[in-house]
């Protein structure tokens, strides 16, 4: 019973979003009040019943209702009951589910929170959304529609979760990820719907800021989790595999990444307008395009999932009409968009403009690697591979022009500078950097030139951060008196910065300078590796809820001083019969010391990893920073004085909230 | 049934987990060479892995030949040739600088300095004028 009720809400609410996606926009145009009214209140139901309906799909899973054939593929009697929770989005059709009641959760975030933002244009943005929903909902429900049942012959046992996703990491990264993804489906739809109306003023830009700044903090932080997942769960000490899955989300991303500042641009100086808004299109078609190669299954990849050419084809399609229509309204509408170009060559605008080409090129040569092989084989039928030694090149070249600009980007002026006093105030800071890199990469080991350089950037950035925060201080009284002075949005950018220099700092250090040993050990044995000590000194197996756990325990000594002791462990889980690795990780801030357990040789001896990753945890670090910079950015004071002033007028009608508005923006 | 099959698949390919052989090696600058070559070469069978994280029969015979040319003392040139020669382009990661790769190898390179040249062309010309 439950399942089908799962699955009539699920119609509802397609009905419902059919009815926004087309009401929507003739209301807007004919100004009609009731029409208009409509939308936010179509918006917040669709919400509610996409929710009820994943309710229902969540309590087919708790009650272990075998009957619905998702429910059986996916999960077991035997699995713990949170894991039977985040089952629901362990595959493809609980995922889209998933995104599909994310999606109308923003969309109803934007009719609740957008009350101050004229009627018709907020109309507009719910009417592209609630196209977008339209689209995801037909997806699910017509191939891949979760409810499905399996009668008359219901399995007894379900086959269990895939035990890779028998994991922390893996409940609340897909989440994460996806309220990224859908989040960019927010400022796709403010473009259009600004595209449509044919105005896109700063307002535009500064109303959506915030719902990017929102998704991109998301998305890094979904990214971030999942390089984390991948490290200490698949056992080989990587953190990223340049795996086209990954790459699917990294390009939002990083278009992501340039549409922020490029709407900061937008916002402050009214430069590059027609830009932006081709961004915030080309952003949001690149989440639809992550979406097309993780499940159509085009692409091979380690986690891609089960691959149907149905499922592609519709995806295809649909990407096709999303991107179709929204660039013939650009390319329509975009000769009404007038930017100013009131700067010269030295100028925070162009080292803006700067950063956005950087940015683009290196979304276009990811996207470029990730299709290359498709490509190939479609015209010459030849199979190719492009994998890390291209991406971490290719990469590499574009971040040092990017590293190398930041900090001179956050601190030159708008319009104009001259550059000779600029680069002045530089030189000291260059050098320092340079020297401490030298002695950094001294004391970890081999002086190898692209270590050094990598070391130089990270600082670089690090010490553009600091010569900010005392620069202020140098205006003020004191440097307390000085750091008060940064509006929080000036704080964000230099947080998120700070996180950039923490990320790089990891990923160089990391590559340059980990240990990696397999080494053969038995039971009592000590092993000499490269510094350390290895003792095996116990050996046990144990049972688990729903697999057998075989655990070694080892002790590392550097000289005769214990380290750490670790517990590597072997699983075999009782439904699916899988066999897998559990890492042990003795975490710290400046190395990691990481252990795997390999298979019993002949002898009675065990193969075992031994891996030693310096600085591995700042890669994550820095992401947080970013994050948390985003967060700094959307609590500025002039966020919240809209929100004030919006409670004030709460009461009272429409033309005194607008007024409300209008005054926070010329603030 | 078709669906069953991809699902096996798609279990096969996560069962391929740390792998762990312990090679002995005279230098250690065979080691690294070892290591190297063999996180730079595709299994061929798998589904997007390189022959160091598979678990696959091809993929430790693979390793196993890797380490017979290293200790030989061939070069990393010789050897990537010698998996090139059977396995097709397939097994490189690093996509090798040919004619049919150009375009992936220059293209970002060629966008990025068209757009050095428009802006220094455009912005660098232009008169800034003191007030707006």
């Amino acid at each position: 019973m439950i399942p089908e009720v799962g699955n009539f809400l699920l119609i509802m609410a397609f009905i419902n979003a059919i009815f926004l996606g087309t009401l929507s926009f003739y209301g807007a145009q004919t100004s009609h009040q009731g029409l208009i009214r409509f939308t936010t209140r179509a918006a917040v139901s669709i919400f509610v019943l996409v929710l009820a309906s994943f309710i229902c799909l969540t309590i087919s899973f708790i009650n272990n209702d075998f009957s619905v054939a998702y429910v059986a593929n996916h999960s077991n009697s035997q699995l713990p009951v949170y894991y039977r929770i985040s089952a629901v989005w362990g595959a493809h059709e609980g995922s889209l589910l998933l995104w599909v009641l994310i999606l109308t959760g923003w969309m109803a975030a934007v009719a609740i929170f957008s009350k101050s933002l004229p009627k018709d244009l907020v109309a507009r943005v719910l009417g592209v959304m609630g196209l977008v929903a339209v689209g995801f909902i037909a997806f699910t429900l017509f191939t891949s529609n979760p409810f499905e049942r399996v009668l008359p012959f219901i399995p007894i046992d379900g086959a269990d979760l895939n035990p890779l996703l028998q994991d922390f990491g893996l409940i609340v990264h897909p989440p994460m990820l996806y309220m990224g993804y859908v989040g960019f489906s927010v400022v796709f739809a403010f473009a259009i719907a600004g595209l449509l109306q044919g105005n896109l003023d700063h307002k535009w830009a500064r109303w959506s800021r915030p719902w990017t700044t929102v998704a991109w903090i998301f998305m890094s932080l979904g990214i971030a989790l999942g390089s984390w997942w991948a490290y200490y769960e698949l056992g080989w000490g990587g953190w990223w595999f340049w795996d086209p899955v990954e790459n699917a989300s990294f390009m939002p991303w990083l278009a992501g990444t340039a549409l922020i500042h490029s709407l900061a641009a937008t916002e402050k100086r009214g430069v590059f307008k027609s830009w932006t808004v081709l961004l915030a299109i080309l952003t949001f078609s690149l989440s639809l395009l992550g979406t097309f190669l993780v499940r159509s299954g085009v692409l091979t990849s380690v986690h891609s999932f089960a691959n149907d050419p149905v499922r592609g084809r519709f995806i295809l399609i649909f990407l096709g009409i999303v991107v179709g229509a929204s660039l013939l309204v650009y390319a329509l509408q975009s000769s009404k968009i007038r930017s100013k170009t009131n700067f010269g060559l030295y100028s925070r605008e162009t080292a803006l403009l700067f950063n956005n080409a950087l940015l683009a090129v290196v979304t276009f040569m990811v996207l470029l690697g990730t299709l290359h092989p498709l490509i190939q084989e479609a015209f010459t039928g030849g199979k190719s591979s492009v994998g890390p030694p291209y991406f971490n090149l290719m990469f590499s070249i574009f971040m040092i022009p990017i590293l190398i600009l930041m900090p001179i980007g956050q601190q030159i002026n708008w319009k104009q500078e001259s550059l000779k006093p600029l680069l002045t105030k530089f030189w000291l800071w260059a050098i320092s950097s340079f020297l401490l890199a030298i002695a950094i990469v001294v004391v970890l080991g081999d002086l190898q030139p692209m270590a050094i350089i990598g070391t130089t950037l990270g600082l670089w950035v690090l010490a553009g951060c600091a010569k900010y925060i005392l620069g202020q201080a140098g205006k003020n009284a004191s440097l307390t008196a000085g750091m008060k002075k940064i509006s929080r949005s000036y704080w964000g950018m230099i947080v998120a910065h700070l996180g950039v220099a923490v990320t790089v700092l990891g990923v160089v250090l990391t590559s340059y300078f980990s240990l990696e040993k397999n080494i053969k050990i038995r039971q009592g044995e000590t092993v000499q590796v490269e510094d350390f000590k290895v003792e095996f000194y116990d050996f046990k197996n144990t049972q688990g809820p729903n697999y057998i756990s075989s655990a070694g325990s080892f002790r590392i000594y550097s000289d005769s001083e214990v380290l750490t002791e670790l517990h590597p462990e072997k699983r075999k889980y009782n439904a699916s019969r899988m066999v897998m690795t559990e890492a042990d990780i003795d975490a710290g801030l400046f190395r990691d010391i990481y252990m795997v357990m390999g298979e019993p040789l002949e002898d009675g001896a065990w193969a075992v990893s031994v891996y030693y990753k310096p600085f591995v945890r700042w890669i994550w670090l820095g992401a947080i920073f970013m994050a948390l910079g985003g967060v700094l950015a959307i609590s500025d004071k002039r966020y919240r004085e809209k929100r004030r002033l919006k409670k004030q007028n709460a009461a009272p009608s429409d033309g005194l909230a607008k007024a409300g508005s209008e005054e926070a923006d010329n603030e | 049934m078709k669906q069953l099959i991809s699902f096996l698949i798609m279990i096969a390919s996560f069962q391929a987990l740390a792998v762990i052989e312990t090679y002995e090696f005279e230098t250690e600058a065979q080691e690294q060479l070892y290591t190297e070559i063999i996180h730079e070469l595709r299994c061929p069978k798998c589904q997007n892995q390189t022959i160091a994280e598979s678990n696959a029969g091809l993929s430790e015979d693979l390793r196993f030949i890797v380490y017979q040319k290293v200790m030989d003392g061939e070069t990393k040139r010789s050897i990537l040739s010698y998996m090139q020669e059977r396995y097709g382009d397939f097994v490189l990661y690093d996509p090798p600088v040919k004619p049919a790769n150009y375009f992936l190898w220059f293209a970002p390179l060629a966008v990025f300095l068209i757009i050095l040249i428009i802006v220094l062309a455009k912005v660098g010309r232009r008169k800034v004028t003191p007030e707006e």
